[in-house]
């Protein structure tokens, strides 16, 4: 039994060992697009990734033939989401304008618009797919991907700021 | 090609842009983490087992002692003496 459970141990560290050494890159260039951070500096990105890892490994025993890089993908979304909803109180209503340039290209995107746009265009997941992952509606994951990719190839002017300037009268 | 692919294709090379380099400890905190949950779990699984393994042996126990399945003595008629 004890034996058993050490060599299942092996196998698991080796396997993930070579599954990390070969999708770590791609993974961790998607999780720096999420959080719209610059590629040198990213402890968002790392510590999200980290998280969504060590799941994987958690229930690698239990893939049973699923894809170990799209289950990591997904932890990463769903937990990219949920990081999101806790910090602007919604995934969509965070306004890009207002916040610091973090370095990133996609830091004029919401976050919302960020997910949908890494996971469609950048990872290759299907529409079908993304809604049922995010639990929205096919059009409005397709509305979105629209916004957002207009809103990447051609910026909106930056606002005015908010606060006329007193004329004194 | 259509104008919607030419849009993605300019999306996906501004997407690819540089990649970031990989932090040499990443997969040594994923496992760190990643061992610690699956004790955690495993952990939970046990106590689960005991708990359910203890509730059955209550169950047995306390059958045997008051035997629910025998019909009380009645209590309404009163003994049948002197036929």
């Amino acid at each position: 039994m004890r034996e058993r459970q050490a060599s299942q141990d092996a196998r698991r560290a080796r396997e993930f060992e070579a599954f990390v050494a070969g999708a770590a890159g791609r993974l961790l260039h998607a999780a720096t697009l999420l959080t719209a951070e610059s590629p040198d500096d990213n402890p968002r990105a790392r510590r999200l990734l980290t998280a969504s890892l060590a799941h994987t490994y958690a229930s690698w025993d239990r893939l049973r033939g699923e894809d170990p890089y799209d289950r990591t993908r997904q932890q990463l979304a769903v937990r990219f989401a949920r990081g999101a909803w806790h910090q602007y109180g919604a995934l969509s209503w965070a306004h890009p304008r207002g916040r610091p340039n973090t370095g990133g290209v996609l830091h004029r995107l919401t976050p919302q618009e960020r997910l949908i746009l890494v996971l469609r265009l950048f990872e290759g997941v299907a529409e079908e797919q993304t809604a049922a992952l995010l639990g929205l509606p096919l059009e409005r994951v397709r509305a979105i991907c629209a916004r957002a990719m207009a809103n990447l190839l051609h910026p909106p002017r930056e606002a005015p700021p908010a606060v006329a300037k007193v004329v004194p009268s | 090609m259509s104008s919607t692919d030419r849009r993605e294709d300019a999306v996906r090379r501004i997407l690819e842009g540089t990649p970031p380099p990989v932090p040499p400890n990443l997969h040594a905190d994923a496992v760190r983490r990643g061992s610690r949950m699956l004790h955690r779990q495993r952990a939970a699984r046990r106590l689960m087992w005991l708990l359910l393994f203890a509730a059955a042996v209550a169950f047995v126990v306390w059958a045997s002692v008051a035997q629910p399945w025998v019909e009380p003595p009645s209590e309404t008629t009163p003994p049948l003496t002197g036929w």
